[in-house]
């Protein structure tokens, strides 16, 4: 992702209370977007493997109460969270550009969604 | 007046976190969409913005209490599996939907959608909750970081709907019940 120029200009007020300096970097903002997209994706990719094949579903399966469920979810958590974390550390300080994060950050949450959707599933593997 | 230890979790779950979260959506979205209109004239006194900052911290708990109560508390009892030679499968919510052509595609359809979607909205919150709390007043001056933040909550909304709506029709064909009785009010 390029670095640019951030589109929050200087001299914002801080109704906070809390001294903070004149421009924040996007680069926070963006990792946190950007992560909760690849979060979103990683959710829908690990439900429709489940779906699609027996042995993920096993392999999904962390506790036997809740079954494949607990794995799904946990597992799209903590990619979520990791990637959060690299993305946090890898923009701290920095502007990206906002426009591209966005868009691919938008289109993974669809993403995602879509493959959470039963027929949708169903359709993916010609059932 | 009871009601059966499962029935409460029920309600725990669907209307005390999960109805809640949903109410709270129309705030959210409104001062969202108000920072979007406004642009950079949007200025909060510190006291708007701590508000709106809890606000949105709530919503985020709020959302992770929700899922993590359905699928960790309610929707093992609602996947339980019955002895073999049950009869009489109340008990069993799942197996009871499946167990007949006419209510089965409210488990194929609706639980195996609701029990995924849902995770989306605390994902979803807790950055738009982040993200505010990081900019702040800042925030009415970035059209792009507002765009993200309003797109992520409407789509938490709108899968937390299809969560509700399946959740409110999957109790009523096949509701989660059972546990100890829990005596409410004793009548005269």
């Amino acid at each position: 992702m390029s670095t640019q120029q951030s589109d929050i200009p200087a001299g914002a007020g801080d109704a906070f209370g809390t001294a903070q300096p004149d421009v924040l970097p996007n680069g926070p903002g963006a990792a946190a977007i950007l992560a909760a997209g690849i979060g979103s994706l990683a959710l829908g990719i690990f439900a429709f493997a489940g779906d699609a094949s027996p042995a993920i579903l096993r392999a999904f399966n962390f506790w036997s109460a809740t079954g494949p469920l607990s794995g799904v979810t946990s597992t799209a958590v903590f990619v979520w969270l990791v990637a959060w974390y690299w993305l946090a550390r890898s923009w701290a300080g920095r502007s990206v550009s906002l426009v591209l994060v966005n868009v691919a950050a938008f289109a993974m949450l669809i993403a995602g969604l879509l493959l959470t959707f039963p027929p949708f599933m169903d359709l993916l593997q010609g059932k | 007046m009871e009601i059966t230890f499962r029935d409460l979790m029920t309600v725990v779950h669907g209307m005390g976190f999960g109805a809640l979260f949903m109410l709270a959506f129309s705030g959210a979205i409104g001062v969202i969409y108000a920072t979007t209109v406004t642009g950079a004239r949007w200025q909060p006194g510190s006291r708007d913005s701590g508000m709106f900052r809890f606000y949105l911290v709530s919503m985020a708990a709020l959302a992770w209490l929700t899922v993590i109560s359905g699928s960790y508390v309610v929707y093992p009892w609602y996947r339980a599996v019955p002895p073999p030679g049950t009869t009489d499968l109340a008990g069993y919510p799942q197996r009871l939907l499946l167990s007949n052509p006419l209510t089965a595609g409210w488990h194929d359809l609706g639980m195996e959608w609701k029990e995924h979607v849902a995770w989306f909205a605390p994902i979803a919150m807790t950055m738009v909750a982040y993200v505010f709390i990081k900019y702040g007043p800042q925030l009415a001056r970035s059209r792009q970081l507002r765009s993200a933040v309003l797109a992520f909550t409407v789509v938490a909304f709108i899968a937390t709907g299809v969560a509700g709506a399946f959740g409110a029709f999957l109790n009523k064909y096949a509701p989660v019940r059972g546990g100890a009785d829990i005596v409410l009010l004793r009548g005269k």
